[in-house]
């Protein structure tokens, strides 16, 4: 088997034990690619567990740019000898191994199909170091240094990074620089370097930049005025808040006074989260909280009332897979139909899809101006894959113009001005009542906040023509939110196709390859990215305009294809699913392999037509 | 219950307070509970607090949870935004109401289904954090609104109203607020707005969390014999260990007690508690002593009631968070956003 032979384009799997100190080694690897100029996607898979168990760091190297998932291994780095044999059998063929060779292995531990190239880690860290937790920690800083010199990485690179990385503990650049000088310098020395898969310069990187989407979201918060925020720990998403505390320590504290510009509570359950974010809500704070599916099981019944009772509240659901507890750490996007229809009763809630950090950061903040004018619940729905995951996006934009919007909120002024004040009143036609903040005037404008059924007027009825306008009005409100959400993003094909393809969120960089794939296939497709529900009234169009549509989701049950059923009335046969579950990220190998065989049968409005041609025609 | 609706006219003699409001512009919708509930006493004490504070009815805010004594907020303050939420979770709203703007006051009713049974884990948690609220619950040791099942406060051989013994054993509200930290903790009873009102008006005044768990005899579902929470058995257990005057900083104290027997407890916002001593050796300031001198009482069977502990000097959420002085939902885009200037200086720290 010839070794692969590739520069720029090409996956590095790290396999680990978690708790090793591998993670900041791992991130320099990416981060050192990536100040080449080169696009690297890494992305963390890692057990619910903090010490002991398996880790593994894969960096997808694309000059092109794709920063999906891919399958395969080009390169191993085999630290964790409890999954070695797993992870031998993923290298590609004609893929190469590298390792901790202080111990020798028998020959049936390895594959004549790659190349195996290793260097005596342990024996070199244990020579160099008498401190064991050191012998450890540098160990991985030593395989960098070996690696940099294999993939003809720019060691200046890293040596830059280091130092900015220690620029707080200043001491520790030198021993940090040293151990990579002595991995470089093992392996420049007894490894054949360069191997095949190269690093080289390009400037495909530019003004990009590099984060986790729950930190994105989190700062999306602090841009969209977010001033509470009460959540409860859950993988994958208590990044998110801490992230919040993050930036509000830096940006909300009064740097004189130490005053804090918001508040953050640690509740004692998801219940009281949500509980806390709606009283917050219905005083005037923009609030939110941040979680992930059983999160979203337990807030059922206070979603059912913010949403009946008009209450805005912001949802950050970082998604893994269910059910139940399910795999915590693995990611899918299988809570929209929770959401979509969360709580006892009619109930529908709005939804974002954000595909990377770039739009958690976008969509953070949106979500805050989206929950006031519609004084409703809207959930961000992240994943884990963009939640955890580092990812180059273009750079975060804000316009200093842009006001927050605070929605129909009556004041003192207004109220003193004998304006009519019905809490359920639609005087706008748009299904979107006012509402006053506790406090705000002695005599006017007071009403009760309930989750049982009330008139125009916020008084309680039981009456059923009360309530039916009621819920009428919502529906109004709901269809109001179609106009206000982020619209979908649509991609035609070059010469147009009456196939076409519907995805949302993480699947974006995956269906970006994918879509070439195909299109080196002779498969052509319209492409329709949905970032929101209730679905834009382009959605509705673009399914009408092609003969079959492939649904992308990452769940078993093709949720999103049934809200596109169910609430656009769109005849099932047209919907195709692709759907992807496993808890890995979806590939664009996956998708492309999925829709090409699809892609192969007759199109239906063709089989329709044929069957209803005239006998003898 | 009655359904003459009141007259919106009020009588012109009518006392005012300092604000010129009367009693009747503290009122709110007519009550719909049943006739003679305890839960209609503790709202007319509400009221009767509220206007002798001269508080602007507008800048309460008033929560409950679902049941019987969560439905009362509707029947005081009508003028005061209120808020009916889901069973057992009003405490957590309470609190992201008081972030949201720690200027209002806030007065959360609940009741013991609400808060000791589904709600014990918000209202422990509530006090733990210290939330500034008066926080009431109105306590009858059984579900009314679906017909006379147990509550968790209802006493281990209690009978309900088909003569069947409760095997569980209750839970002390009061024993608890006291254990999590609640800086103001009172007793009392529906039937006793003499002691009621005063205690309202301490925890109100209160800058803390302030607990009163107040005895309400359903006349409906508990009020039997063989019950232990019924009119007739809390009158006879009824143990008051003090009973409270309230001074705000205007008035100056006048009647002095003989030595001894009277202790005056300043609070933070200036107000003086005088408690005029029943049981002598009872000290209300000390957490401890209160939960070992309840404990005991209790084995005994009495009902103990009074103001039972009170810190004077109190600190809240607010307090432990940091956060700024002013309302969080006062803050404008220039307070709260960093701007496009910080965000590229955030872009470059990411590449």
């Amino acid at each position: 088997m010839k070794p692969l032979v590739r520069a720029n384009d090409f996956v590095v799997k790290f396999a680990n034990v978690n708790g090793s100190g591998s993670a900041s080694a791992n991130r320099l690897f990416a981060q050192a690619i990536i100040r080449m100029g080169v696009p690297a996607t890494p992305r963390n898979i890692f057990p619910s567990n903090i010490q002991g168990l398996p880790t593994w760091y894969e960096v997808r190297i694309s000059q092109a740019g794709y920063l999906g998932a891919r399958a395969g291994t080009d390169l191993m780095v085999a630290m964790n000898p409890q999954t070695w044999d797993k992870d031998i059998a993923g290298i590609v063929p004609g893929g190469y191994l590298f390792y901790d060779g202080t111990r020798p292995l028998p020959a049936s531990k390895f594959r004549d199909d790659i190349t195996v190239l290793s260097l005596p880690l342990t024996a070199i860290c244990n020579a160099e170091y008498s401190d064991p937790r050191q012998r450890q920690l540098f160990k991985n800083i030593v395989y960098l240094g070996a690696l940099s010199a294999l993939l003809d990485i720019d060691p200046a690179v890293v040596e830059q990074l280091l130092a900015e990385q220690f620029k707080a503990k200043e001491k520790l650049i030198a021993p940090n620089v040293h151990a990579f000088r002595l991995g470089r310098a093992h392996a420049e020395k007894s490894l054949p370097c360069p191997i095949g898969l190269t690093v080289r310069r390009c400037d495909k990187v530019g003004e990009s930049v590099f984060l986790e989407g729950n930190s994105a979201a989190a700062l999306g918060a602090v841009y969209g005025g977010a001033t509470a925020c009460a959540w409860y720990p859950i993988t994958p998403s208590t990044s998110l808040a801490e992230g919040f505390q993050r930036w509000c320590a830096r940006f909300r504290t009064d740097p004189e006074t130490k005053e804090k510009r918001y508040a953050i509570v640690q509740a004692e359950d998801e219940l009281a989260s949500i509980g806390m974010v709606i009283g917050a809500g219905w005083n005037g704070a923009r609030a939110f909280t941040a979680t992930s599916g059983p999160g979203i099981s337990l807030m059922q019944e206070f979603l059912g009332l913010a949403y009946f009772a008009e209450i805005p509240a912001v949802i950050f659901d970082v998604q893994r897979a269910g059910p139940s507890t399910g795999m915590p750490t693995r990611t899918q996007q299988c809570d929209v139909l929770a959401c979509a229809y969360a709580s006892h009763g009619d109930t529908k809630h709005v939804l974002l899809f954000p595909e990377d950090p770039r739009e958690c950061f976008e969509f953070g903040a949106t979500a805050f101006d989206l929950a006031d004018r519609l004084q409703t619940p809207v959930f961000v729905l992240l994943d884990l894959d963009i939640g955890m995951n580092e990812r180059l996006v273009a750079p975060l934009a804000w316009d200093d113009s842009k006001r927050m919007d605070r929605g129909k909120v009556m004041t003192a002024e207004m109220l003193e001005s004998g304006r009519d004040f019905g809490r359920y009143l639609d005087v706008d036609g748009d299904g979107i009542p006012w509402r006053t903040w506790p406090g705000t005037h002695p005599t006017r404008g007071s009403f009760f906040t309930r989750g049982t059924s009330r008139d125009r007027y916020a008084r309680y009825t039981e009456e059923g023509d009360a309530y039916h306008d009621n819920m009428e009005r919502l529906l109004k409100k709901f269809a109001t939110a179609r106009t206000l959400v982020p619209a979908p993003v649509r991609r035609d094909a070059a010469a147009g196709s009456r196939l076409g393809v519907i995805y949302y969120g993480s699947t974006a960089p995956a269906m970006d390859e994918a879509l070439a794939l195909l299109a080196a296939q002779d498969v052509a497709l319209d492409a329709l990215r949905i970032r929101a529900f209730p679905f834009h009234p382009d959605v509705k169009r673009f399914v009408q305009e092609h003969d079959r549509v492939f649904v992308v989701e990452q769940n078993r049950d093709a949720q999103l294809r049934s809200l596109l059923v169910v609430e656009e009335e769109i005849d099932p046969a047209r919907l195709v699913r692709v759907l992807h579950y496993d808890g890995s990220p979806i590939t664009a190998s996956f998708i492309a392999e999925e829709i090409a065989a699809h892609a192969r049968v007759t199109p239906l409005r063709r089989a329709q037509s044929h069957a209803v041609q005239p006998q003898g025609h | 219950m009655t359904y003459l609706p009141k007259p919106k006219l009020h009588h012109p003699d009518l006392p005012k307070n300092e604000l010129g409001l009367t009693r009747r512009d503290y009122e709110g919708t007519i009550s719909t509970l049943c006739a003679g509930c305890g839960h209609d006493s503790i709202s007319a004490a509400i009221i009767h607090a509220c206007y002798n504070l001269s508080l602007p009815p507008h800048r309460i805010a008033k929560l409950s949870g679902i049941g019987c004594s969560s439905k009362t907020p509707t029947y005081f303050l009508g003028a005061a935004h209120g808020f009916n939420s889901v069973h057992g979770r009003m405490p957590s709203v309470l609190t992201g109401a008081h972030l949201a703007n720690r200027d209002l006051i806030y007065l959360g009713v609940s009741g013991d289904g609400d808060s000791a049974s589904i709600g014990l884990g918000q209202f422990a948690h509530a006090l733990r954090r210290g939330v500034n609220m008066t926080y009431i619950v109105e306590n009858n040791g059984v579900y009314g609104l679906t017909k006379g099942q147990f509550s968790a406060t209802a006493d281990r051989g209690a009978l309900n109203k088909r003569g069947t013994a409760n095997g569980d054993n209750a839970i002390d509200m009061v024993g608890l607020a006291l254990q999590l930290g609640a800086t103001f903790v009172a007793r009392s009873f529906s039937g006793d707005k003499v002691q009621l009102v005063p205690l309202i008006e301490a925890a109100l005044t209160h800058q803390g969390p302030a607990f009163i768990d107040c005895l309400s005899p359903c006349v409906t579902f508990n009020n039997h014999a063989g019950s232990t929470k019924s009119f007739d058995y809390v009158r006879a257990h009824n143990e008051a260990v003090n009973f409270l005057d309230i001074i705000t900083g205007r008035e100056p104290i006048t009647h002095e007690q003989e030595p001894g027997t009277v202790k005056l407890v300043e609070q933070h916002d200036g107000t003086v508690l005088r408690l005029r001593k029943l049981d002598t050796d009872y000290d209300p300031t000390d957490r401890a002593a209160a939960i070992d001198y309840l404990a005991h009482r209790q084995q005994a069977g009495e009902i103990v009631t009074g103001l039972l502990y009170v810190d004077s000097d109190p600190t809240d959420l607010h307090g432990h968070l940091g956060t700024a002085r002013a309302p969080l939902n006062r803050f404008d885009d220039a307070a709260l956003i960093p701007g496009a200037a910080a965000l590229s200086r955030i872009n470059a720290s990411l590449r």
